[in-house]
């Protein structure tokens, strides 16, 4: 081997061993930060994005953290969080509970926002999907002590269809009613201010992301009266009908009502007043 | 012309008293104050508008609105969420435009030296450095910077994210002063550390992505530092002790046949202190295509040299 041969081999085994050890330190940085920056993404259930986030993991590669989102939103709702905060750091968010979203209907922030993370094909407020209100605990929630609150129901914005009153019979006092605030998945914009106004220490509506809010049934179920209905007709053939055997004046409505007594007169019992009327009924 | 030859370098306990003696104090600190100047203006307008209500500009680095009509775009922040795998609306797309513009222009690292926040803190990192006379014992390769680079935008395709964005101390310094500060201080405090007594020039000279993204831009920068007048150059090296990256002005300070008298290396942030500090006045900003080298008289026609330059013996 000569001379020019060994420098040759000297500055290849140089070239490489640089090369080998610029991919070190990119390895160490890409995989330190992948690390990091894995389970760093994840949002706490509290957290919530402004409107237009369609998707976590897509805002994620959109948002470049100028706040301006912040800046146009007239409230001080928006904050992006800080470091040490659990939200992923610098990225746009809000408390319901401290500040609630007030649904501007020009949708400051989402035209503040350069890069589209929020989506500017957001113009209908009411069409917002920030999470969904999930009245969590009924143990605490008043109304479902029979006290007439309805406060989550009376500043929702989206009135009389996010949340609705269902009046159930209240069984304890036999005579008064329970109004239950019921949230519908399919008009609730998440924007908290059910969750800012519940009166109780600690709110019992919360606003969660909707994957933690909403189970799935699944398309394995039906439901045979709304297939029925959309066919026109049964899909199958129709079950007969089933019949009681009844006592006399007694008859079953399967429609809903159930078991109807025709009563003749106030003491018309199929049974009589005496039970020996009864045995030698048929024989008379 | 024969130039007293200078015996050795200077010490840094002495860094710029010469210039100081024979060039006054303006012209001993005119571009480090020029440079400060012009990073507490820019973090002072985004300031002022959370601080005191006026509203020049919305923002931060990463994307900012200026009078409501100026968007500009950090491009690298934008190349991120491109790798991440999502198309932005084009109001960023144009800031970011005008912001590699700009750069492209008047020197890709001058984002380093007259904007980015950090520089003040590794500055005063090397300042402390320098009186406490503390060695390196940690040397990094400035290599490192381009491998952290690719790293960055691999681990953004990767992930789908920004990635750099979950650790970029720049951006979390300047967002922490304007949105809020949590835990922020402990980011600088780390650099500050780590630039003062781990690694000489370590943050900004070694390892930040954003510096080094900005250094690819400034390829073609128009405005370069000229070794104008080698000629009065008197071997005192204290330009050479006050670069950020002392690797890029060896070039034009060889005596016989240096190749260029631009400062074209990429990693040249464009700072000015080797203009400041030189008491000979062998520097100035320039465009990049005034080249001495080949040059008639390979020295600056325009100034006299002067006499005065002729070294104090210091007691």
């Amino acid at each position: 081997m000569n001379d020019s041969e060994k420098r040759a081999r000297q500055s290849r085994r140089r070239f490489l061993i640089g090369l080998l050890k610029g991919a070190s330190a990119a390895g160490i940085a890409g995989l330190g930060i992948g690390l990091y920056a894995g389970p760093a993404r994840s949002l706490p259930a509290t957290a919530i994005r402004p409107p237009g986030v369609n998707d976590e993991d897509e805002f994620l590669a959109a948002c470049i953290r100028c706040g301006l989102c912040v800046r146009g939103c007239p409230y001080d709702t928006l904050k992006l969080a800080e470091v040490g905060e659990e939200v992923p750091l610098g990225t746009p968010w809000f408390e319901a509970r401290k500040i609630p979203c007030e649904m501007c209907e020009d949708i400051p922030c989402v035209k503040a926002c350069p890069t589209g993370a929020l989506d500017p094909g957001l113009t209908d407020i009411d069409e917002a999907d920030m999470g969904l209100a999930v009245l969590i605990d009924q143990e605490n929630c008043i109304a479902f002590q029979g006290l007439r609150c309805e406060v989550c129901y009376n500043v929702c914005p989206v009135h009389g269809k996010a949340i609705t009153l269902e009046l159930k019979p209240n069984k304890r006092t036999g005579k008064h009613a329970f109004f239950i605030p019921t949230v519908h998945s399919d008009h609730c914009t998440g924007c908290g201010k059910c969750e800012h106004a519940c009166v109780v220490e600690t709110a019992t509506i919360k606003v969660l992301p909707r994957h933690l809010a909403m189970g799935e049934m699944g398309n394995y179920y039906r439901l045979g009266w709304e297939e029925k209905q959309k066919a026109g007709g049964s899909l199958v053939t129709p079950d007969l009908e089933h019949r009681y055997t009844l006592p006399e004046g007694q008859r079953y409505d399967y429609e809903g009502q159930g078991l109807i007594r025709e009563q003749q007169g106030d003491d018309a019992t199929p049974f009589g007043n005496s039970a020996l009327d009864t045995l030698n009924r048929g024989f008379k | 012309m024969a130039v007293a030859a200078k015996k050795k370098a200077t010490p840094p306990s002495e860094l710029g008293r010469e210039a100081l003696r024979v060039k006054g104090f303006w012209k001993t600190c005119k571009w480090l104050i020029l440079r400060r100047f012009s990073q507490i203006t820019i973090l002072a307008l985004f300031l002022i508008g959370p601080w005191f209500g006026i509203w020049i500009v919305k923002g931060n680095l990463a994307s900012s609105l200026t009078l409501d009509v100026l968007p500009l775009t950090d491009p690298f922040v934008l190349l991120q969420t491109l790798a991440a795998g999502y198309l932005p609306e084009m109001t960023a797309v144009i800031g970011a435009l005008i912001v590699l513009a700009f750069y492209m222009l008047i020197g890709g690292r001058a984002y380093c030296s007259w904007v980015c926040p950090i520089n003040i803190v590794t500055d005063a990192a090397q300042w402390l450095r320098t009186q406490l006379n503390i060695k390196s014992e940690l040397k990094l390769s400035r290599a490192n910077r381009y491998w952290f680079l690719a790293a960055v935008l691999g681990v953004s395709a990767a992930l789908g994210i920004i990635a750099w964005e979950f650790v970029n101390p720049v951006s979390m310094v300047q967002r922490a002063l304007i949105f809020g500060m949590g835990m922020a201080w402990a980011i600088i405090l780390m650099i500050f550390l780590l630039d003062a007594f781990i690694s000489r020039r370590a943050w900004c000279g070694h390892l930040c992505p954003v510096g080094a993204f900005y250094s690819l831009l400034g390829k073609t920068s128009l405005i370069r530092v000229n070794a104008v007048a080698l000629d009065r150059c008197d071997r005192c090296m204290e330009c050479f002790a006050v670069c950020p990256e002392q690797k890029v002005i060896t070039p034009v300070l060889k005596k016989n046949g240096r190749p260029t008298s631009i400062i074209k290396d990429i990693n040249c942030t464009n700072c000015g202190r080797c203009i400041d500090i030189c008491s000979t006045e062998v520097f100035r900003f320039d465009l990049r295509f005034n080249d001495r080298v080949g040059h008639p008289a390979d020295s600056d026609p325009a100034e006299p040299v002067k006499q005065s330059h002729q070294r104090e013996v210091l007691p």
